[in-house]
């Protein structure tokens, strides 16, 4: 299933908090290579292992990372809401998903190419430097939350 | 009746009849005897059961009799044994909940049943150690019904030390060797040539009532006089000497210090310094159900912070390292027992050195903190 | 207003008579299977003479007899006369005794012990409560309590966190509570199965989207020691002092009354002191290992 794909300006990219503040230099070069989508439940955004081309940015619903093998469930790790964002492993060689990525409720997200956002990085290192003060306490955050399932904190 | 604060002289000869006074007033008479080569405490039924003529030497690990040149009753140090197995049982039962197939159940608590008890030859440091077991027991909100109904029933007849152990550190603490307050009775044995006699002293109404009857001759300024030099000799051979100053915040500034890992390096974690401590009063307590579980008792027992499984939760122990567990004893000891209980918990009596099997010296180790804490903030405790 | 804890009162003394070691008889009078290992019980005194009041975040001391006694919290309504609730995980010996209770049989009791939440101080300030997995028990009497009086303090957020869907406690309040519009219930699991429509994280990826004033606010954490940890210093990162924090710790607990020295961590003993402390306190104690 296709998802219904809409252009946008570089003021909506700038709407989501994850972007606000970013120059508008920085945000028009991605503009070209970004859409909004809208996701309905069940779609899958990306599978383990797929290419990593795009960054998510959610504006509605609720997106699942699940971590999937053939004789297990699918196990959901985190969930997220308005406001998060998802799918860096374009910036991270070899640039490959590293979770199943699924909408469970209707979602709207602001999709960016990786292939732009690395030429912008590059291209505005004061924005780049800026986006990567955002991204890294995210994934900051993750990892610290990924030690404490593995702590398995409130095991008996 | 004698008053309160009134100086005695018994007589040598005349001390069975100190005896023989206390088992009128309906005493059970418990003291120092000579048993397995050590001074401990039990029965006392006769003089023939005091250590008349022994004296200790203690070192760290190292405990001998040896006899006396006299024939001293109270001519030693304190021993591997402290009154606190007659305050606080090294096992006692709580209650027992009788359930008898009905819908409920009754709790009876134990007999009570406890002689009156009289402690004889009380050190200074040991009436300290009785204090800070009161305030534990009894001193807060919640009073522990078994210790009260025994410490209501204990007289205290104190005896002034003569001379210091090798493990005594005392003066260090505050709590001796001179016994000031805190007993019924107080004795001084004063010996030399030719004289043996007893200085008393009365610290209680029921002090003075147990008196009646012993025959006494007033203390003069001359006796009075020769009591405290005993005293004073004891005070200037103490056998080991505690910095105390600012030690709450030393230690609790310094609960990383490499120290710990040092004597956890040597301690066997053998529970015998909280065994013999006269104020250490952790204990576990145990369920004993019968076949069918209508009757149960409930029971403690003496624990020690040095056992692994004193810390444990459901997900195992907190303190699962030697030198976590040594920290925990010599930090409660020295430091925390001051925020918990509002005073020091060490007396000085240095039983946990003497009884050390390993010869461990908890002066030597706050020493040993104190210094490491001194190199790291003149900065020289790294390498050049 | 401080955040210094209000008087409290002496320790209560056991229900029973004379010692306060001595337990009173209770019949359990309601069981609910929360979860695979997890009962909720219902216990009013054999014979029927009335409950003490007790402060949320308070503890009992509760046995099947023969079978151990244990320290649990009381989880039910301070509000609600004539009994104590217990919510009991089967963890050992005496916990699975407990939790195996069933309705009209036997538990001795004594207590309540401890010292508890101090609810006064939310007066007029926003309220952030964030609990993990069985830690939401400690802490349903001061939600229920915070709700009774809801117009005394601000926003009142939520956050339990549970290690799966399954793990959940009191699933239906929370699902009432969720519905509320006067407070936010945020409920996370740490990992969930496509079954699980909720959110999924642990509770501390929560906070950032946790909504207070941090000049004006308290927070009450209970659960696992590194969960709370790590939710203070989350908490702190977004502007709450740490003396605004208040924590409920876990040792064993054998008198509950000060008597026995199991409890301790560094000055406190918790069953007297705590098991509710101030964080700023207690964050340099809790750095050091083994103590």
């Amino acid at each position: 299933m296709s998802a219904p794909v809409r252009p946008i300006t570089a003021t909506e990219l700038g709407a989501h908090e994850f972007l606000s503040g970013l120059s508008a230099r920085f945000l028009h070069g991605l503009v070209p290579e970004a859409e909004r989508r809208e996701l309905p439940v069940g779609h899958t955004i990306a599978r383990a292992g797929d290419p990593a081309r795009e960054f998510f940015l959610i504006e509605v619903g609720k997106v699942a990372l699940e971590i999937a093998a053939h004789d297990r469930p699918h196990l959901t790790v985190l969930t997220l809401g308005p406001g998060e964002v998802f799918g860096w492993s374009w910036l991270v060689a070899p640039h490959l998903w590293r979770v199943d990525a699924r909408a469970v409720k209707p979602t709207r997200v602001l999709v960016v190419s990786g292939t732009a956002l690395r030429r912008a990085l590059d291209a505005h290192p004061t924005d780049g430097y800026r986006f990567l003060q955002r991204l890294v306490p995210i994934l900051a955050q993750r990892l610290d939350a990924t030690q404490l399932q593995v702590f398995d904190v409130y095991r008996p | 009746m004698p008053d309160v604060g009134s100086r005695w002289i018994l007589a040598r000869a005349e001390f069975p009849s100190l005896l023989g006074a206390l088992a009128r007033a309906g005493y059970r008479v418990v003291g120092p005897t000579v048993r397995d080569g050590a001074i401990v405490y039990g029965s006392i039924r006769s003089v023939a059961d005091l250590p008349e003529g022994w004296s200790d030497r203690q070192e760290p690990g190292t405990y001998r009799l040896e006899r006396r040149e006299d024939r001293a009753l109270f001519g030693f140090n304190v021993g591997p044994h402290s009154w606190k197995k007659y305050q606080f049982p090294p096992r006692e039962q709580l209650f027992t909940l009788h359930r008898d197939g009905s819908s409920t159940f009754e709790v009876a608590p134990p007999p009570g049943d406890e002689p009156p008890t009289a402690y004889l030859g009380v050190r200074a440091c040991e009436i300290a150690a009785l204090r800070i077991q009161d305030r534990v027991f009894v001193g807060g909100a919640a009073i522990d019904a078994g210790y009260a109904r025994r410490k209501s029933r204990r007289l205290v007849v104190a005896v002034q030390c003569g001379q210091a152990g090798g493990t005594c550190f005392c003066v260090s603490m505050g709590t001796g060797p001179a016994v000031r307050d805190g007993f019924d009775l107080s004795l001084t044995e004063l010996i030399d040539a030719g004289r043996h006699e007893f200085l008393v002293e009365v610290g209680s109404p029921e002090g003075a009532r147990v008196l009646e009857g012993v025959p006494l001759r007033p203390a003069d300024a001359s006796d009075v006089r020769a009591g405290e030099a005993r005293v004073a000799h004891a005070a200037s051979s103490m056998g080991r000497t505690m910095e105390t100053e600012g030690i709450h915040d030393l230690l609790l500034a310094n609960l990383e210090s490499p120290a710990w890992e040092d004597v956890g390096r040597r301690c066997l974690a053998c529970t015998n310094c909280t065994l013999a401590c006269p104020t250490c009063f952790c204990h576990s307590t145990e369920e004993v159900p019968d076949l069918s579980a209508e009757h149960v008792e409930r029971w403690r027992r003496w624990d020690s912070c040095f056992n692994l499984s004193f810390s444990e939760l459901h997900a195992g122990s907190v303190r699962t390292t030697t030198s976590a567990r040594y920290r925990q004893w010599l930090t409660h000891k020295l430091a925390t027992w001051f925020d918990q209980f509002g005073s020091s918990g060490c007396v000085g009596c240095g039983r946990c050195i003497t009884w050390c099997p390993v010869g461990i010296d908890l002066t030597a180790e706050v020493r040993a903190i104190r210094s490491a804490a001194a190199r790291t903030r003149s900065g020289s405790g790294g390498s050049p | 207003m401080s955040t210094a804890r209000e008087p409290e009162g002496p320790v209560a003394p056991s229900p029973g008579h004379g010692s306060p070691l001595e337990p009173a008889p209770f019949t359990v009078r309601a069981r609910a299977q929360d979860t695979r290992d997890t009962v909720t019980l219902a216990l009013a005194p054999t014979g029927g003479t009335g409950v003490r009041p007790f402060q949320p975040g308070q503890f009992n001391m509760l046995s099947v007899p023969g079978r151990g006694e244990v320290a649990i919290s009381i989880s039910g309504d301070p509000g609600r006369a004539g009994e104590w609730v217990h919510t009991v995980r089967s963890l050992g010996l005496a916990t699975q005794a407990l939790a195996g209770s069933a309705v009209g049989s036997l538990v001795a009791v004594r207590g309540p012990y401890g010292r508890g939440w101090p609810v006064e101080s939310a007066g007029g300030k926003d309220v952030v409560i964030v609990a993990g997995g069985v830690g939401l028990a400690p802490v349903r009497p001061l939600v229920l309590e915070l709700l009774r009086h809801r117009d005394r303090i601000g926003r009142l957020e939520v956050t339990y966190g549970a290690r799966t869907p399954e793990d959940l406690l009191y699933a239906s309040e929370l699902a009432e509570w969720r519905r509320r519009t006067d407070a936010r219930f945020q409920v996370t699991v740490d990992a969930a199965g496509r079954d699980w429509y909720g959110d999924v994280g642990v509770v501390t990826q929560r906070i950032p989207d946790t909504r207070f004033d941090g000049r004006n606010a308290i927070a009450y954490l209970c659960g696992p020691e590194i969960m709370m940890r790590l939710t203070a210093e989350a908490l702190e990162a977004r502007g709450l002092p740490r003396e605004a924090i208040w924590v409920s710790l876990e040792r064993t607990m054998q008198c509950g009354v000060g008597l026995c020295g199991h409890c301790q961590l560094g000055p406190y003993l918790l069953c007297r002191d705590g098991p509710v402390l101030p964080y700023g306190d207690l964050a340099p104690l809790l750095r050091i290992r083994g103590l």
